[in-house]
């Protein structure tokens, strides 16, 4: 293999708990987003727009979706002769087998797989995060200071900042302390989970980590601290620009109605960063005569004979005669039939709703996201009741 | 199928969509939001699942190659087969060949190094989700030596004027193949025949100084052959003027058309990466097709809108087939228009057609 400078390692082994239902079978970098996206199609788009050509996808649970998505890479510019993009799911060696015990473990599982592009650092991304990055700028950054590790941080309200691992650094950005969620933060500058190592340095570190018993093998509770330990130099790198964690319903809702302002602070369509999907190759959305739609993202293949407001519509959606769409993330191939009523929800992929249905109107908590799919309509704790 | 080889033929296609075609030929004129004519007829290709297809390819082709690409689109990047995009070539010096049969005659390779025993060939004016595999098994059900493909037409329209028609018998032979304008049995330019026959008569055609293979074959030995016709139900559109190409893009906004079209089976077409709709706050859209990477803030009604087109607040495009990345800006109103590729309206222009016969504007203008 050839040397590259810098090898990209993207964690996409989440199983996303608290997405629910949406993760049940499926890894959380392949939930969808935005309409016609998957979480994971952002770090990645973000590599090949960097210039970045290998990629180690690192996978765990329920993999299928990711494996069969990412494919040879080609729909990333990725299907490279020399390097490329490469799933890499844990696997049983000499002394046994078990899966990906941490961020670091996984990584440290893959030496080989890195060793072999003999690289001089190593981007570590993590695949649940929104957001539009030039990882080359940050990695001019990186080589600029000369630095052990660089960690891309955002600056984040203070209340906010005991759910993040907080830098403190001195003035010129250098790291001297990592909280990790700390419950008194003395600042707000977040981790965004994006890495330059290195490639000799974290390897040292990842080796002696990989024997210690009683670490937990993450690169913010064990790897980063055992660093700023040992004297290395440790820069954050500050991030302008959106950026969002899909970690949760309420969040991955938020995300999706903040792509729906009039001037978007996510801009999908800048010919200069596109963020590459796989096409799912529908024909063009029919919008008809009788239908409304404003403030809201339309994908191709769907039939809107309804109103969708201030929605996101995946593709091969069908909304039905005198159906309101309101404040909603309807996921690939869902069928609305007429006169639903549909308000501050997802609904999860290829569910059928069934004429007159309501969702999510009277509610009696108003913040909550209802979660829809095939089978959680038919429980009466949804908040979805036919008239 | 391995048994059957796909022949494109646009040699004796016209390029009659008078701006649309100055620059490109017919097949690659871009339809229904986000198609090119050609795909219609590669999909059904690809569907019959035909180990290679050959296109013949004349003139104005730049734009069509950069579509087609390898093939990636329609699975025909093969190790085995594929696509073959075959321009013409002239490097003969014996070589008296002329009007298609030049290009068979100078791609007798293609023919021969593919294991196919028959050869479908089709053009691509014609609109159609045929099932090829059908066809054949039908072709050999009745021992022919060519089948040709038609629909028999309830209402006919000027469009259909310069298709020939086919006359059967109670056997579904085809016994006269005219021009007929009142039939109703339009010829949708498909055929099946064996590769032996196929390249005996390209010889035979050549040493007697013909010309075009269907008419000089086919059309003139209906009493030697024996020719079945078989008869396609679904959706049909010609599009072989201004004036078809702007009525048949329209009349997809009927369901019935969109559906019978798209739904039974996608149509394949070169992939963009482009972000889907955003419809601003300001936005009034009914009875249109709208590909993805639009931002609309205007009114649309009863259009196509291609991909990557914007309209902005206060526009209003009505009766219109908008195609890629055109802007229109404030408060310009466009009626019965053509508009093709990248096309910039200023502020409060009115451009407006006749029903009958848009306005077409060219590729890259700014107005």
């Amino acid at each position: 293999m050839k040397k590259k400078e810098m090898v990209a390692m993207l964690l996409a082994g989440g199983q996303g708990k608290r997405l629910k239902g949406l993760t049940k079978s499926l890894a959380k970098p392949a939930v969808y987003f935005g309409g016609t996206y998957r979480i994971i199609d952002f770090p990645l788009s973000n590599c090949s727009n960097s210039g970045i050509d290998t990629v180690g996808v690192l996978t765990q649970y329920e993999p299928l979706v990711l494996h069969s998505y990412i494919g040879v890479g080609s729909d990333w510019d990725l299907n490279r002769k020399d390097g490329g993009v490469f799933v890499l799911p844990p696997h049983e060696r000499e002394n046994g087998s078990s899966w990906y015990r941490g961020t670091a473990d996984a990584i440290y599982r893959n030496l080989k797989f890195v060793d072999q592009f003999d690289p001089e650092h190593v981007l570590i991304l993590s695949g649940d995060h929104i957001y539009k990055m030039d990882y080359n700028a940050m990695l001019q950054y990186h080589k600029s200071r000369n630095a052990d590790c660089t960690i891309s941080v955002i600056d984040v309200s203070l209340e906010e900042a005991s759910r993040f691992g907080i830098l403190n650094t001195d003035e010129d950005l250098k790291i001297y302390e990592f909280d990790e969620k700390p419950a008194k933060p003395k600042s707000t500058l977040a981790s965004m989970g994006v890495y330059i190592f290195k490639w000799d340095v974290l390897r040292k570190h990842l080796l002696e980590d990989g024997e210690k018993a009683n670490s937990s093998h993450d690169f913010g509770k064990d790897i980063i601290p055992l660093m700023l330990e040992d004297g290395n130099s440790l820069y954050a790198y500050p991030y302008v620009g959106y950026w969002r964690d899909v970690g949760t319903v309420s969040s991955l809702w938020e995300a999706n109605m903040d792509l729906l302002s009039d001037h978007p602070p996510l801009n999908l369509n800048d010919p200069n960063w596109r963020i590459f999907t796989r096409n799912p190759n529908q024909a063009a959305q029919y919008v008809a005569p009788e239908a409304k739609v404003s403030s809201c993202i339309i994908n191709e293949g769907c039939i809107v004979h309804g109103e969708v407001k201030h929605s996101v519509l995946f593709y091969g959606v069908e909304v039905g005669e005198g159906s309101v769409i309101t404040d909603s993330v309807i996921m690939p191939k869902v069928k609305i039939g007429k006169n639903v009523r549909i308000h501050k929800a997802i609904i999860s992929e290829n569910t059928v709703i069934e004429d007159y249905m309501e969702i999510g109107i009277e509610r009696e908590n108003e913040d909550e996201i209802l979660l829809i799919d095939n089978r959680s309509k038919k429980r009466k704790s949804v908040a979805a009741k036919t008239i | 199928m391995k048994e059957l080889l796909g022949v494109i033929n646009l040699d004796h296609e016209l390029d009659k969509l008078n701006e649309l075609t100055y620059f490109r030929c017919g097949a690659a004129v871009p339809f229904a939001s986000r198609y090119r004519l050609i795909d219609f007829v590669l999909s059904n290709m690809m569907r019959a699942e035909l180990e290679s297809v050959g296109l013949f390819v004349r003139r104005k082709y730049r734009s069509l190659m950069d579509h087609l690409g390898d093939g990636k689109s329609w699975d025909m990047n093969r190790k085995h087969g594929g696509l073959f995009i075959l321009p013409p070539d002239w490097n003969d010096p014996t070589d008296t060949s002329i009007g298609d049969l030049q290009h068979y005659h100078n791609n007798l390779d293609f023919f021969k190094r593919a294991s196919a025993k028959y050869i479908v060939f089709s053009g691509s004016q014609h609109i159609n989700t045929v099932d090829l595999q059908d066809v054949f098994q039908y072709h050999l059900e009745k021992g022919a030596d060519a089948t040709l493909v038609y629909k028999a037409i309830d209402q006919l329209q000027p469009e259909h004027d310069p298709c020939l028609r086919l006359e059967l018998n109670d056997d579904n032979l085809v016994t006269e193949i005219h021009q007929e304008k009142h039939h109703p049995n339009v010829y949708l330019d498909i055929f099946i025949m064996e590769k032996k026959v196929f390249l005996e008569q390209v010889e035979y055609c050549i040493a007697h100084g013909e010309s075009f293979f269907f008419r000089d074959v086919i059309q003139k030995n209906r009493a030697n052959f024996k020719i079945a016709g078989y008869e396609y139900k679904g959706y049909h559109a010609v599009i072989n003027s201004l004036e078809s190409y702007y009525k048949n893009s329209l009349e997809l906004l009927k369901q019935e058309n969109y559906r019978e079209l798209f739904q039974k089976n996608p149509v394949q077409t070169k992939i963009k990466y482009e972000a889907p709709t955003r419809y601003l706050d300001s936005a009034n859209v009914s009875n249109s097709l709208v590909a993805n990477g639009c931002i609309i803030g205007g009114t649309v009604e009863n259009s196509v809108i291609f991909r990557g087109v914007q309209v902005r607040e206060g526009a209003r495009i009505i009766n219109s087939v908008i195609m890629q990345k055109c802007i229109i800006e404030e408060n310009a109103v466009i009626e019965n228009v053509i508009m093709d590729k990248d096309v910039h309206l200023s502020k409060e222009r009115i451009l407006v057609g006749d029903s009958k016969r848009p306005f077409v504007i060219a590729k890259s203008s700014k107005i």
